[in-house]
C-alpha cells in the first residue's frame, strides 16, 4: 500500500489574503486542514517599549498606528485610561464629539473589511462602493483634525479642536444617504449564492469555545453572545445613545458578515444620534497641570506660556497606581492597562489587542474544514497586523 | 464594592492566599502566591456564582530593581455578573509561571507574549515558544534593563537560509 503523508502549505507574510503580514503554516490530508500554525510577528514595532519613554501626551500619536483602519478608536481608548488614571473629568462636548468620531471610524473600519473580504472571496465590485463612501468619511476626519489615516484627533481631558465651520452638513449628507449604501452592498452579496456557499457553515466557532478563546467584537457576537463594551462598561456617555447589539446565532463566516452589516447600521444612528444632541461647551477640559492652554493666549501671557512650555517639554504626575480600560474598537475590545509609578512616564503601557485574541482561535476555526475556507475564515475575523503585532 | 461576592467567596475558599488587596480608581487587585495561581483560577472559572469564563488579558510588568521583580496580571470578567477582577502574582528572575492555558485557552499566546517578551517561563504550556520575535532572539524587550534601542540596532537581521 502506498505511503500516505501530509502535506505542509506555507502561506504568506507576503500573500493578499492574509490582510497583512500573517504566516499560515497549514498541514493538510488532501484538501483537509488538519492543523494550522500561525505565525506573527513581522510587524512588531515595540510599541508597548517604546511607550515607556514618552511622557503621557506623546504616546497618543503612537496609538494611532496601532490598527491603523481604526485610529479614532484607538485614541478614545488611551486617553481614556489615562483620564481614569488622573481622575479628571472630560466636558459632554467632547464626549459627544468623540463618540462621533469614533462611531465614524467603525463604519470606515468595517468598510475595509467588507470590501477586502468580499475581494478575497472573489467579488470585486465591492471594494470600489466600500472605498467610496470611506472616502467620505477620510474628508471629514482630515477637515476636523488635518489627518486621515492617522488623526490623532483625541486629548487628554478632550479633544484637539471643535468642529470646524459646515462641517455638520457633510456628517448629515453622510449619514442621510449611507443607508441606502449598505442596501447597495446587500444587493451584492446577502442572497448571492456564490456569496452564501462560501460563507454559510464555514469557519465555525461555537459560543463557549469563543468566549473560552478570549474573542470580542463582531467575532464573539457572531457566534451570539451578547458583550459589547459599549454596553457592558459604558464609556463617554454611550449609555445616552440609543443602539442595539446585533448578535448572530451559528458562528460562521455569514453570520459574522450580517453582524458587522447592522453594526455600520447602528453607527450610522449613533452619528445621528450624537449630532442631533451635540451639547455646547468646551471640547477640552481646562486643568492647568494636564491640558494645553488656549492657543491664543499663549502669545499674550507669560503664565500661559510657562503651562505650555511645561506640559510640552515635561509633561504631568499622575497618581501612584494601575487602571485597565477596554473600549470597543471596530475589532472587539481594545484595553490599555497602564501603570503609574507617579513619573510622568508610564512605568507600562499594556495594550490588549483584539486581533491578537481573535487570531489566536484561528486555528480551532479551521480545523477540518477545506484549503479554500482559510481565506474566508481570515477575511471574517478581521484581523489587522499593525494591532496584533504592535 | 462592586467585587465583594468574589473577594468574600475566595477568602473564604482559600483564606491563606489573598496577600493584598488593592482598590484604585474603583478596580479591585488582589494579588495571590504565585503557587496557587492556578487553582485561584479554576476555582474563578468554575464557581457558578462568579463564572469568570473570559480572560481577557494577561500581561506582565517588570518592577527592576523591586524584588521580586516580575508581576503577572490576569484580569477576568464575569458575563454573568458583568465584573471584572485582576490578579496578580509577583514572579523572580528565572522563576516560572504555572500556566492557565488549561482553563482559558486564550492564556495560550498571551503567556507565549509574556514569555517572548518578559522571559517568564510558564509551566505545562503545551506550544511555549517566543510569539512576537524570532526564535533565536536574545534578551527580552521589556525587561526595564533592555535598551530602548536594543543590542542589536545597528546590526540588520539576516536570517540563516
Amino acid at each position: 500500500m502506498a505511503e500516505t503523508r501530509l502535506m505542509t502549505i506555507n502561506m504568506g507574510p507576503q500573500h493578499p489574503a492574509t490582510h497583512g503580514v500573517l504566516r499560515l503554516v497549514l498541514e493538510l490530508d488532501g484538501e483537509v486542514i488538519v492543523k494550522t500554525t500561525p505565525h506573527i510577528g513581522y510587524l512588531h514595532r515595540g510599541v508597548e517599549k517604546l511607550a515607556e519613554s514618552k511622557t503621557y501626551h506623546q504616546v497618543i500619536p503612537l496609538t494611532d498606528r496601532l490598527d491603523y483602519t481604526n485610529a479614532m478608536g484607538n485614541n478614545l481608548g488611551y486617553v481614556l485610561a489615562v483620564e481614569k488614571l488622573l481622575g479628571i473629568g472630560v466636558p459632554k462636548r467632547a464626549q459627544y464629539l468623540r463618540v462621533l468620531m469614533a462611531e465614524l471610524q467603525r463604519i470606515a473600519a468595517h468598510l475595509i473589511w467588507l470590501g477586502t473580504h468580499a475581494l478575497d472571496i472573489g467579488a470585486m465590485t465591492l471594494l470600489f462602493y466600500n472605498f467610496r463612501e470611506r472616502e467620505e468619511i477620510l474628508k471629514i476626519f482630515e477637515e476636523v483634525s488635518g489627518g486621515r489615516l492617522t488623526p490623532t484627533y483625541m486629548r487628554i481631558g478632550g479633544v484637539s479642536k471643535d468642529l470646524p465651520d459646515g462641517i455638520t452638513d457633510k456628517i448629515k449628507d453622510f449619514v442621510r444617504a449611507f443607508p441606502d449604501h449598505i442596501k447597495e452592498y446587500e444587493t451584492l452579496l446577502t442572497k448571492n449564492v456564490i456569496w452564501l456557499k462560501r460563507t454559510k457553515g464555514v469557519g465555525i466557532i461555537s459560543k463557549e469555545d469563543a468566549i473560552n478563546w478570549g474573542m470580542t467584537g463582531p467575532s464573539l457576537r457572531g457566534s451570539g453572545v451578547k458583550y459589547d463594551v459599549r454596553k457592558a462598561f459604558p464609556y463617554s456617555s454611550y449609555e445616552e445613545f440609543d443602539f442595539e447589539i446585533p448578535i448572530g446565532s451559528v458562528g460562521d463566516v455569514y453570520d459574522r458578515y450580517i453582524v458587522r452589516l447592522r453594526e455600520m447600521e447602528w453607527s450610522n444612528a449613533i452619528v445621528e444620534q450624537a449630532l442631533e444632541r451635540l451639547p455646547k461647551g468646551p471640547v477640552i477640559a481646562n486643568d492647568p497641570r494636564i491640558t494645553l492652554p488656549p492657543k491664543d493666549d499663549v502669545t499674550k501671557d507669560i503664565a500661559a506660556l510657562i503651562r505650555q512650555f511645561k506640559i510640552a517639554s515635561e509633561g504631568f504626575q499622575p497618581p501612584k497606581g494601575e487602571v485597565y480600560v477596554g473600549v470597543e474598537a471596530s475589532k472587539g475590545e481594545l484595553g490599555y492597562y497602564l501603570v503609574s509609578d507617579g513619573s510622568n512616564k508610564p512605568l507600562r503601557m499594556r495594550i490588549r489587542p483584539p486581533s491578537f485574541l481573535n487570531l489566536s482561535a484561528l486555528p480551532k476555526m479551521i480545523e477540518g474544514s477545506l484549503i479554500a475556507d482559510v481565506i474566508s475564515a481570515i477575511g471574517s475575523i478581521d484581523i489587522v497586523l499593525g494591532e496584533i503585532d504592535r | 464594592m462592586e467585587n465583594s461576592l468574589s473577594i468574600k467567596k475566595l477568602q473564604e475558599k482559600f483564606p491563606a492566599s489573598v496577600l493584598e488587596m488593592k482598590t484604585f480608581r474603583d478596580e479591585v487587585t488582589v494579588t495571590v502566591p504565585k503557587k496557587d495561581i492556578f487553582e485561584i483560577c479554576k476555582f474563578l472559572y468554575s464557581d457558578p456564582d462568579l463564572q469568570y469564563q473570559m480572560l481577557t488579558d494577561l500581561c506582565g510588568v517588570d518592577y527592576f530593581p523591586q524584588q521580586p521583580r516580575f508581576e503577572v496580571v490576569y484580569l477576568l470578567y464575569s458575563m454573568k455578573n458583568q465584573q471584572r477582577l485582576r490578579l496578580k502574582i509577583k514572579v523572580g528572575d528565572s522563576e516560572s509561571a504555572s500556566s492557565v492555558e488549561s482553563i482559558w485557552k486564550a492564556a495560550n499566546w498571551l503567556e507565549r507574549e509574556v514569555y517572548d517578551l518578559f522571559g517568564i517561563p510558564f509551566d505545562n504550556h503545551p506550544d511555549l515558544r517566543r510569539i512576537l520575535l524570532w526564535d533565536g532572539y536574545e534578551g527580552h524587550p521589556l525587561r526595564k534593563d533592555f535598551p530602548v534601542e536594543g543590542p542589536d540596532f545597528d546590526k540588520p537581521f539576516v536570517p540563516e537560509v
